[in-house]
This record gives C-alpha cells, sequence and structure tokens, in this order.
C-alpha cells in the first residue's frame, strides 16, 4: 500500500499518495492546474507562476507543480486572487511574446493561446521590451524564433535532462535572456543532433522543424517527375493524432489513401526496407559475432544517435552497424534496383520519406548516402508535415476509405513494423539471426525482455550454442551511460540498438506534438508502440527473412545478405566529428 | 546588458591551463562547483574566452551552454580581456546628466571599439561603469588608476594621445 496523506482540495477530502505535488494531487480533485514551464521528470523549475494555488497558512501563492502535499494541507484552486494572478501572469508572458498568431505553425495547439483563451486575457496589456532575434534555421531540422520564446526552458530541459546534450541554455540575464548555444553560436555549428525533442517539448511556436513540404509539392507538381513517397514504420501509429484520433490508434489504411490523394506516383510502406535492414544487419552481426570483431554490433537506424556517436563517442564508429537506415535503404534501392527495371532516370526520380524525424532531413544530405550518384533520398518530411499537407489540400483525412500501400513495395513483416517501438529493431534481428544460428524455426516469437519504454534494457539469449549479450537503449542520455560502462569495462554486450529518442520513434522529434497535460499524465510513447505490437500480432509474416518480397529482391538483384552490390547500395560509411 | 563577445585572439599559456586544471580538480566532485571554477579562471587568464569555457565544460563534464550560460548571467564574468590601459567611463546618474554618454560616443570612435570591447593591439579597453563616487567631477572617466573630470569630448582625444605614445 503506498503511502497515503488525507489532503482538502477545493474543501472537499481526499486521500493521495505522499510524494505526490499539489499539482499531481489535484488531478485526484478532477482539477487540472494550468502549467506552461513543467514537464514531468525534465522541467520541474516552477518558472512559469501559472501553476499558483492557495495553501491555507502559506506565505504567498504556491507554485503547485514543486509543492509536496503533506497531511491536513488545504488548497484551494479556484479562488479570484488565483485566477487574477495567473491572468496577470499571462498578460505578462504575451508583453514580450510575437504575437503573430494568425501565421503560428502551433496556432491552435500553443498551450499559451489555450491559456489566453481560458483567462480571458488582454493580450495587449503590457507593452514588454521586444527584442529582436534572428531566427535560426541553420540546420536542416530545426528552426528557431526566439521572438516566439516564453523562456519556460522545457527545450533546455528536454536537451540537457532527457537527452544527457544540452547544446542550448539560456545566455544572458533579465529582459536580455534568450536560449542560444554557447557564445550565440548558430545551432549548425554545435553538437546538435538533430533530435527534435526540443520541438515536441515547446509549448509554443518557438522551435519548429525546416518545412521541406513546399519541395514535394513542387515536385508533384512537374510532370517530368516520378514522386513516389515511403511511410515509416511508426507514423502510421501517430499522424491520426493530427486530426483528433486519440493517442495510440492505428490510421495506416487513411493515411495511405491521403498519401495517394496528395498525388503521389507510388505509395509505399518503409517496414519492408526495415525487413530489409535486418537482412543486412543481422548477416552483419553474425559474421562480427563469428569473427569476434567490431563488437558490440551497435544499429545504425536512428540518425539522431548516428550523430551523437560521432560527436560524443567517436571511439565507437567502428562500432556502429554500417548498414543504411530503411529509409536511405528504401531510396538508395528505389533509384537504383527499380528505376532500371522501370526505365526510369534516376534523375527523375523525387523520393520522399515520411518519417517521425527531424535528424532524418540531416541524413538525407550526408555523404556515402547517393547510391544512384543521386541523393537516395530527396526529402524527408516529418509526421506533422505530412498532416499539414493533407489539411491544406483538404483532404477530409477522418472519412476516407482505407487504402493499400502500392505494389510491388507493400509487403512489411510484423518485425519490419515493430522498428518504430524502443527494442523493435532489436526483437526483429533476433528473430531472424536465431533461426539462423538455430536453424531450425522459433516457437515464439516475442522477446519481452527487449519491450517496454525501460530506458535501457538487457538481455541474454542462448542461441546456436553461443551466449548473445544484448542491450536497448533509448535516449542519448541512457546511451551515454551505457557506453561509459563499456568503455570502462564494467560491462560486456555483443549487440545494441540504439535509439536516439526515449521510447523510439514513436516518440520522435518529428512527431505530432501533444501538450504537457497529455504528456504527463498519459504513456504515450508505450500507447503508440501498441499499435505497432497489435500490427505485428495481427500479421501472417513476422519475421524478416520471411518477407516475399524481400526475397524477391534478393533474388532478382542484390543476390544475397552482406553481397557485394548490397554492400554499394545498402551500406554507408560515418565519420569522427568530435565536439 | 547584453554580454560582448570576445573580440581578440586568444593567447593563454600552458602554464595558465596547468593552474587552471589544479584549480578544477580541487572542486572535483563539489556541487556548485561551475561558480568557483569560473572565478578562478577569471583571476588567471583575466577574462573566460571561448577557449577556457570550453576547457571548463570538457574538464568538468557540463556542457558549454550551462557554462556561457553563467558566465553571462553575471555581470562580473567577462568575455573580454582588460587592455593595457583600461578606460571605464563612469555612466551613473551624475555623469551621465553631465554627459557621460558623449564621452562614450566619442571614445567609441577614436579607439574603433565598443563599450565591452578591447583593440586589436590589446592597448586599450573600454567600459561604462555605475557610480564611482566621483560625482563633484562629474562627468569622469578612469584609465586605469588615474582619474580625468569635468570632461567635455574634445578632451578625450588629447587623454588618449597621453597613453598612446
Amino acid at each position: 500500500m503506498e503511502n497515503m496523506v488525507n489532503i482538502k482540495i477545493n474543501n472537499k477530502e481526499y486521500s493521495v499518495p505522499a510524494n505526490s505535488t499539489v499539482l499531481e494531487a489535484a488531478r485526484y480533485a478532477g482539477v487540472e492546474i494550468p502549467t506552461l514551464c513543467y514537464l514531468k521528470d525534465i522541467n520541474e523549475i516552477g518558472a512559469c507562476r501559472l501553476c499558483l494555488v492557495e495553501v491555507k497558512g502559506a506565505r504567498g501563492l504556491a507554485a503547485a507543480c514543486v509543492y509536496p502535499v503533506n497531511e491536513g494541507m488545504e488548497v484551494l484552486t479556484n479562488t479570484p486572487k488565483i485566477r487574477q494572478t495567473r491572468k496577470t501572469n499571462l498578460e505578462l508572458v504575451l508583453s514580450a511574446h510575437k504575437k503573430k498568431c494568425l501565421t503560428c505553425i502551433r496556432s491552435t495547439s500553443c498551450e499559451l493561446q489555450k491559456l489566453c483563451l481560458e483567462y480571458g486575457v488582454d493580450e495587449d496589456h503590457f507593452v514588454g521590451n521586444n527584442n529582436e532575434y534572428p531566427i535560426d534555421a541553420t540546420t536542416p531540422y530545426i528552426v528557431r524564433d526566439n521572438e516566439k520564446c516564453i523562456l519556460c526552458r522545457r527545450c533546455v530541459a528536454a536537451c540537457k535532462n532527457m537527452q544527457g546534450i544540452g547544446v542550448i541554455g539560456a545566455n544572458d540575464r533579465g529582459f536580455d535572456t534568450h536560449i542560444a548555444s554557447a557564445f550565440e553560436e548558430t545551432l549548425d555549428k554545435t553538437s546538435c543532433i538533430g533530435c527534435g525533442q526540443c520541438i515536441v517539448a515547446c509549448p509554443v511556436g518557438a522551435l519548429y522543424e525546416k518545412d521541406d513540404t513546399q519541395k514535394v509539392l513542387d515536385a508533384i507538381a512537374d510532370p517530368t517527375k516520378h514522386v513516389a513517397i515511403c511511410a515509416a514504420p511508426s507514423i502510421r501509429a501517430t499522424i491520426g493524432e493530427c486530426f483528433d484520433y486519440a493517442p495510440g490508434t492505428d490510421t495506416e489504411g487513411k493515411m495511405v489513401a491521403a498519401m495517394k490523394a496528395l498525388g503521389f506516383d507510388g505509395v509505399y510502406d518503409m517496414n519492408l526496407t526495415a525487413d530489409l535492414t535486418i537482412m543486412e544487419e543481422a548477416t552483419e552481426f553474425l559474421g562480427r559475432f563469428k569473427e569476434g570483431k567490431n563488437l558490440p554490433l551497435i544499429t545504425s537506424c536512428s540518425p539522431g544517435w548516428i550523430k551523437y556517436c560521432e560527436h560524443y563517442f567517436p571511439e565507437f564508429t567502428d562500432n556502429l552497424s554500417s548498414c543504411k537506415s530503411p529509409q536511405q535503404m528504401f531510396g538508395a534501392m528505389y533509384k537504383t534496383y527499380y528505376a532500371a527495371k522501370m526505365g526510369l532516370d534516376p534523375k527523375d526520380i523525387f523520393f520522399v520519406s515520411a518519417i517521425p524525424c527531424t535528424a532524418k532531413k540531416f541524413e538525407v544530405q550526408r555523404d556515402y548516402q547517393n547510391a544512384a550518384g543521386v541523393p537516395d533520398v530527396d526529402v524527408a518530411i516529418t509526421t506533422r508535415e505530412l498532416a499539414r499537407m493533407i489539411k491544406q489540400a483538404g483532404i477530409n483525412f477522418r472519412d476516407l476509405e482505407d487504402e493499400k500501400f502500392d505494389d510491388p513495395f507493400h509487403i512489411g513483416s510484423g518485425a519490419g513494423a515493430i522498428f518504430g517501438a524502443t527494442g523493435g529493431v532489436m526483437e526483429a534481428a533476433l528473430r531472424t539471426a536465431a533461426e539462423v544460428l538455430e536453424g531450425k524455426k522459433l516457437e515464439k516469437l516475442e522477446f519481452e525482455d527487449v519491450r517496454g519504454t525501460a530506458g535501457i534494457k538487457r538481455a541474454a539469449y542462448k542461441l546456436g550454442g553461443a551466449e548473445i549479450k544484448v542491450a536497448v537503449v533509448s535516449g542519448t542520455a541512457n546511451a551515454k551511460k551505457l557506453l561509459n560502462a563499456i568503455k570502462a569495462g564494467k560491462e560486456k554486450v555483443d549487440f545494441i540498438e540504439i535509439m536516439a529518442c526515449p521510447g523510439g520513434c514513436v516518440n520522435g522529434g518529428g512527431q505530432p506534438t501533444q501538450p504537457a497535460v497529455v504528456r504527463n499524465n498519459v504513456d504515450l510513447k508505450a500507447l503508440r508502440a501498441s499499435v505497432l505490437y497489435t500490427a505485428d500480432k495481427n500479421l501472417d509474416v513476422r519475421k524478416s527473412h520471411e518477407n516475399s518480397a524481400v526475397k524477391k529482391l534478393y533474388d532478382e538483384y542484390f543476390g544475397e545478405p552482406g553481397s557485394h552490390k548490397a554492400h554499394e547500395i545498402l551500406h554507408t560509411k560515418y565519420v569522427k566529428r568530435g565536439l | 546588458m547584453k554580454k560582448k563577445l570576445t573580440t581578440v585572439a586568444f593567447n593563454g599559456t600552458e602554464e595558465q591551463f596547468k593552474a587552471l586544471d589544479a584549480l578544477i580538480a580541487e572542486h572535483k566532485g563539489q556541487a556548485g562547483a561551475l561558480m568557483p571554477v569560473l572565478q578562478g579562471a577569471q583571476g588567471i587568464f583575466g577574462y573566460l574566452p571561448i577557449e577556457v569555457q570550453k576547457h571548463i565544460a570538457l574538464s568538468m563534464d557540463v556542457p558549454l551552454s550551462e557554462v556561457y550560460g553563467v558566465a553571462s548571467f553575471y555581470s562580473q564574468f567577462i568575455l573580454n580581456p582588460k587592455g593595457d590601459y583600461a578606460v571605464a567611463v563612469c555612466l551613473g546618474t551624475a555623469c551621465y546628466v553631465k554627459g557621460a554618454g558623449l564621452l562614450m560616443d566619442k571614445l567609441e570612435s577614436i579607439l574603433g571599439i565598443k563599450n565591452g570591447e578591447i583593440t586589436a593591439d590589446r592597448k586599450f579597453s573600454l567600459d561604462a561603469t555605475r557610480c564611482i563616487g566621483a560625482c563633484g567631477l562629474a562627468p569622469v572617466l578612469t584609465v586605469n588608476e588615474e582619474v580625468y573630470g569635468r570632461l567635455t569630448p574634445d578632451m578625450i582625444q588629447g587623454i588618449i594621445d597621453k597613453y598612446n605614445k
């Protein structure tokens, strides 16, 4: 039994866990206290002064987000004094906010806008010292508009506390305080990994992805271009959120229908190249494991993780799988194999990937990602950008009839489907590696130990007489912990899956934003991941090596996994960037 | 006031970095060590250029953004070194109403640097100060320990020339 205390909230008695804050306790009373800066476990600094409540006997108003409950406490959450103070504080926040709400990317999903509406503020009540800041659009993935920043520091906390990176912080002080990198460097000059967790943490429109939708629309409108799109495993589990579906709703059929309605010449499933990745990566692992060379092998699907490794752990770049990510494999395969087969000039193909990720925008521009002599992928658009394109085109997403991906790249196995959740790549690889090593069919396909949203998961499996130690990590702060332990010789692992974003791609920096009230109280990562695991369970083909479309690719073109041709087209190289 | 970024090349010595490393080792594992380390570093180098802040960030395993955040928050931390002749113009109330702002403008144009900066030859640095308690002489400026009072802008060139020999 949890330790409980008795408190009064708005004159009614409640029994709440002793370790809760007033903010958490108020939920027992069905009261949602407004917040702007608070993100559970990530940013608990009581700075925005929106969550102020009256606590009997306390001096002044208390910040509910950081105020612990205690026995006999009496809390009031809705008095004239509280309402007036919150309203004034909102007006003060607005005094230094660039109020370009009509055209703001976060209009209608802005947490500040919502509160201002609820509290009926006068948006011009105070005229502040509105400093001018240039927009930082120097990276291919993140745009920062500090004139909209409300200094809640959620991005700073996401970068430093959650990801263990900290390339942004609060510079100068007083009215000059602003969020930027050290010595006012632009973001492209820092060791930012492009994970985009700052974007999904931002309550307002100060951070957003570099929008590439116009490039896609231009290509679709160009009759000389063959424009294809492939959908990453996780976005079918999240794009519904942009159309008012509850988190955790599978909208694959509608997403495919919407992509077709947008006018793409081919709409394909990236689960297929997730399977292709597994074929190459499992082969690579078995080879390295036999030779005992460059172990642990570390997965390379997450471009945020790759950039993190190159900056912060360059000594591990030889451990990275040389496999391109599923996105890049798709583009590479499409512009070589499929272009030749269909008599298309790779230069006339415009290949788009729809992904949950901002770092993928960096990945498409990397070296050694141009198998056909042109970039494998032309543009990577996030889930949010895809949703915007659908809305702009007037496509009524909710009313669409489900459609299927296009032949011949419509088949993905269950193993490919779970790529979007932390542990998914490992489980997919294990399904294939185990059958190859054991030489017989697995009885149970689920590798439960590597599932779930824990930051670091470890397991050991006996396969083919040998014990294989695996680890699954999500969030770069966790990667840092594990890699430091390996460096110090405290831990020995053979195979590691690392995803830059906590929870994996389902919680990627390109996914639909959810307000703090949802993030703090709903396990978004698990809810979204459940869509992928359900899809896996319901599929007939659940192992990458049994995917008939993948088999066909090897039969017709690549020969066998790890072949010379596969290496030329499906593998890549890394650089040691350092700090 | 916004911090002026470092404008002159770094010329720190090995001995200075040795002293800094010793200072960091002294504070190892101590909570809130960044402030005393930054203070000590400014004592060693005279200012806190990016090279020094990066060294501190790496040695202490603190993000550079946090080091810079602290260095740019406190006005006592400076990002530019002082020149051989540190010119400080009092912008306290009395001096200001007596035209200290015009002295500052004149100095900026003669020295070719802004408030908070240093000349490329490191001879002169220019800063604005709060009241230095010499209101009876307003407007005043100091060059190192030397005080000059009851100034007008046309007297500035003569003062600079004195040190520019």
